[in-house]
């Protein structure tokens, strides 16, 4: 009975997610939405992928990962290079971008996951520092001054991206895999002695995140132009770090949520560079210091709903059978 | 002749490393926070050290002694607001809020006097070349070199026969019986905060002579690669931090004298990743177990 | 009682700590359905032992084989499939999971549907996760725990935490079944009810026990055979009643509570 309370609860959000899709569609090609909004809606669903997918590897598995930003780069570059050197077709590239973030993410992941807490975090941060600094130095990409690319994001790959995103995100979260991944973040030497190979769920969160910040990479550098080493240096890791903490550790949902709010404040204050990442930092340590936990904690937002009505199943576009 | 020059040059880049280095050891030996505001108290020291000399026109030593006790100031500030009330939290919590310090003190200092670049005047310290042996040596060098070797060894002076250095081994060996054989443990933690952000504001003042430019985001870069010195050694251990600063500037300036230049960022990242898979306790570290 | 077949043989085994000693040349054998006690002052090396057993650490000297296997430098979730599980002295369960969550992990290694298959939500997926399912709120109807059993463990009183991690180290199905110090922080009625369970539970899913504990009289009313370390050694073996007459054990408990 429950499968098929949720699963009603999966083809409801379904349905609201593909509304929400027309809608959008509609205000695109009528041009209701100017450029500016249209430019701010696509940031906002790229922040999601990236959000999402950085949850489940600190989130759902616990690893503490703060060079996501390198991931992002490996899948925006080769997808670039599919394009624009390759001549390939967009799917295709996005694809590449994927796979060649999820394999960078089982290169750097299998060596360093041996790691704990700070020891794999700054691992992480170097990681990402080399994938800039590399890029800076690769002629074939452009180095310092990056690539052009031609403008190929569309709504329907925005959308399409950040829907198979969280599917499988949650699909792989509300499973014994998924389990088996939360109880390494909760206390990883009892995971062991229940029979988790834990060394593999971690790296298989790791890559299974890398991809999704790989594909997240692909519709960036299709969308903005050019794509340079600079966009994805730590501040950018500290961006999508923060969607996540503030969301609250382990909430899927709380992550989405953090992101569309944090692109909306940031899009308000982009004249104001500075006075944005102030007030990012006093966000992150009056969240630290008083709700350690973010926004939802691991809850879910669709845990709220199942207390009030009887109905299962998310509400909105953007929660999908996030069963916690 | 051409490497023993760049191993001058590498042994006082990896002075400055070394310096700042100090004091994340020491905050990570005492807390197990890795302070990446840090960095950012090494710029603020830079930043003082720069005000001193230019507005009010004060010599070397004075402006260093005003960058060590105005980092000392703002490390212990930082502990009490930020670190303290997180004693008990997770560790990932104390590492976002660490993050978010560096954060507002970077763009916070932007904001209060603009992202321009500053140049040290070079009148602050005489800046001769001198011969020694065919190897052409700049006395600012000598001087940088020769003060971070007196600050190193006042600090094992400090860390091995004062009182407060007996405290300071002691929380970090075991907070809860330090705190039951009467030692102050919140005290002993803001003065090591104290020590390790004076040395920073000191590295600053230094860096700023020998490099020139600084400006507010200058501490992200020598931060990071300071903390790379500190796992290097192994966290934790106070000579560990100095050899390791002394290594990572000396194969900074070997990179860059073959010519890699560019890459001179890259490496001490990859050491970092490399010493972490197959040494994580560092050189001089011990490895120590989980206990179950 | 006991059928005389060794399920678990340690020669000889022993660890060092950098220059340490923790343990040296510690010899047991448990017979298959014996219930064997492991006692010691504090510091004797009794929880070590069981990290060893359980792959936590790596011995450095001697072997440990189960059934005929030999389980050195095994990683500790292919001990746990092999057949050995057990629980934590400080309670370590999933906190942030429900109870039901907290069993279900056990029978992770027993599920058969992979990751692909619970990603594009699969048959295969559905009819694995049901399995897991049931078999966990079957054994939670056991631990009588299945009123809890969507409360967050963390949430549980105490008693009830012991007695989900004691029927979480069960789910995982192990021959060997290591309970660390399971009466820690028990009221005596509490202690009473937990002996109860392990009898009970020893009985209904054919186990070997081996059970620390640092009190020596509650061992000996419920255990066949005791084993006592000091220092790192074995320094007794025997019935309860050999093994409290013990000079060597006596000596070793002096200074601590006399039991």
């Amino acid at each position: 009975m429950a499968t098929l309370k949720r699963t009603i609860g999966f083809w409801i959000s379904i349905v609201l997610a593909l509304i929400l899709f027309v809608v959008v569609q509609v205000l695109i090609s009528g041009e209701i939405l100017n450029s500016f909004y249209v430019n701010t809606l696509f940031f906002m669903v790229i922040n999601i992928i990236l959000a999402v997918s950085l949850h489940l590897i600190i989130g759902i598995t616990g690893q503490f990962s703060i060079g996501h930003a390198g991931f992002f780069a490996v899948g925006a570059y080769a997808s670039a290079i599919m394009t624009m050197k390759l001549q390939m077709p967009f799917a295709l590239a996005l694809l590449v971008g994927g796979v060649a973030a999820a394999v960078a993410g089982l290169l750097i992941g299998i060596p360093s996951l041996r790691l704990k807490g700070d020891y794999l975090a700054i691992a992480t941060l170097g990681f990402g520092e080399i994938v800039r600094i590399s890029l800076l130095n690769i002629e074939y990409v452009g180095g310092a001054s990056g690539m052009t690319v031609t403008h190929l994001t569309t709504w329907p790959w925005v959308f399409a991206c950040l829907l198979i995103t969280i599917i499988v995100i949650a699909n792989f979260t509300n499973s014994t895999h998924g389990r088996a991944c939360i109880s390494i973040r909760e206390d990883e030497i009892a995971a062991d002695s229940m029979g988790i190979n834990t060394t593999y769920y971690k790296v298989v969160a790791f890559v299974i995140g890398s991809f999704f910040a790989g594909i997240a990479g692909g519709l960036y550098a299709h969308h903005f132009y050019i794509i340079q080493p600079t966009n994805f240096g730590f501040l950018k890791s500290f961006d999508i770090l923060i969607f996540v903490v503030l969301g609250g550790l382990g909430s899927m949902s709380g992550a989405v949520i953090a992101a569309i709010l944090l692109t909306i404040v940031s899009t308000f204050l982009q004249d104001y560079p500075e006075t944005r990442m102030i007030i990012y930092s006093i966000i992150l340590i009056l969240v630290m210091l008083y709700r350690p936990k973010g926004l939802l904690g691991t809850k879910e937002v669709t845990s709220f709903f199942k207390l009030r009505r009887a109905v299962q199943g998310g509400i909105g576009n953007d929660n999908k059978n996030t069963v916690a | 002749m051409e490497l023993i020059q760049q191993l001058v040059n590498g042994i006082s880049l990896g002075s400055i490393y070394a310096l700042i280095a100090l004091g994340y050891t020491m905050v990570y030996g005492i807390v197990r926070l890795i302070n990446f505001a840090h960095g950012d108290v090494f710029m603020i020291g830079s930043f003082v050290g720069f005000y001193a000399v230019t507005s009010f026109h004060v010599g070397f030593f004075p402006a260093l002694l005003l960058a060590m006790v105005s980092c000392a100031i703002l490390g212990v500030c930082i502990e009490r607001i930020a670190y303290k009330p997180l004693r008990n939290a997770t560790r990932i919590a104390v590492l976002i809020t660490a993050i978010g310090v560096s954060l507002l003190i970077e763009y916070g200092t932007i904001y209060l006097r603009g992202a321009q670049p500053e140049a040290y005047p070079s009148t602050v310290l005489p800046d001769k070349k001198i011969e020694v042996l065919g190897v052409t040596v700049n006395s600012q060098s000598l001087l940088i070199l020769g003060v971070s070797i007196v600050l190193m060894i006042l600090l094992q002076f400090i860390v091995h026969k004062t009182k407060i250095g007996k405290a300071m081994r002691a929380v970090s060996h075991d907070a809860e019986a330090a705190r039951l054989m009467g030692i102050n443990v919140d005290n002993t933690i803001s003065a090591t905060f104290a020590i390790g952000s004076a040395l920073a504001g000191a590295a600053g003042v230094i860096f700023g002579i020998y490099y020139t430019k600084i400006d507010p985001l200058m501490g992200i870069i020598p931060g990071l690669k300071a903390f790379v010195a500190a796992v290097l050694g192994g966290i934790g251990i106070i000579p560990g931090a100095m050899v390791g600063g002394l290594m990572l500037g000396v194969i900074e300036s070997l990179v860059s004298g073959l010519g890699y230049s560019l890459w001179r960022d890259g490496v001490a990242f990859i050491i970092l990743i490399l010493i972490l898979i197959f040494r994580p306790a560092g050189l001089f570290g011990k490895n120590v177990r989980e206990k179950v | 009682m006991t059928t005389r077949t060794p399920l678990l043989k340690a020669e000889h085994v022993g660890i060092q700590f950098g220059g340490l000693k923790a343990l040296s040349d510690v010899n047991m054998e448990l017979n298959k359905g014996e219930l064997v006690g492991l006692i010691g002052p504090n510091g004797a090396g009794k929880t070590t032992f069981f990290n060893l057993l359980t792959g936590v650490y790596e011995p450095t000297e001697g072997s440990i084989v189960l059934d005929n296997e030999k389980l050195n430098g095994l990683p500790p979730y292919k001990i746990t499939r092999k057949g050995i599980s057990r629980t934590f002295q400080n309670i370590r369960l999933f906190g942030e999971l429900s109870v039901l969550d907290n069993v279900k992990v056990a029978y992770h290694s027993l599920a058969r549907h992979s990751i692909l298959s619970s990603i594009f939500r699969l048959p295969s997926h559905f009819s694995g996760e049901k399995e897991i399912e049931e078999k966990a709120v079957e054994f939670l109807k056991i631990f009588k725990l299945e009123h809890v059993m969507d409360e967050k463990a963390k949430n549980l009183p105490y008693g009830q935490q012991r007695r989900l991690e004691i029927a979480r180290a069960l789910a995982a199905h192990p021959k060997l079944l290591l309970l660390d110090e399971p009466a820690a922080g028990m009221n005596p009625q509490e202690t009473k009810e937990l002996m109860s369970l392990i009898a009970f539970i020893r009985e209904k899913f054919d186990l070997t026990i081996l059970l620390i504990e640092h009190d020596m009289s509650l061992v000996m009313g419920i255990c066949e055979r005791i084993y006592v370390l000091d220092h790192g050694q074995l320094i007794a073996h025997g019935t309860p009643e050999e093994v409290r007459n013990n000079p060597k054990v006596i000596e070793a408990y002096l200074g601590e509570e006399v039991s």
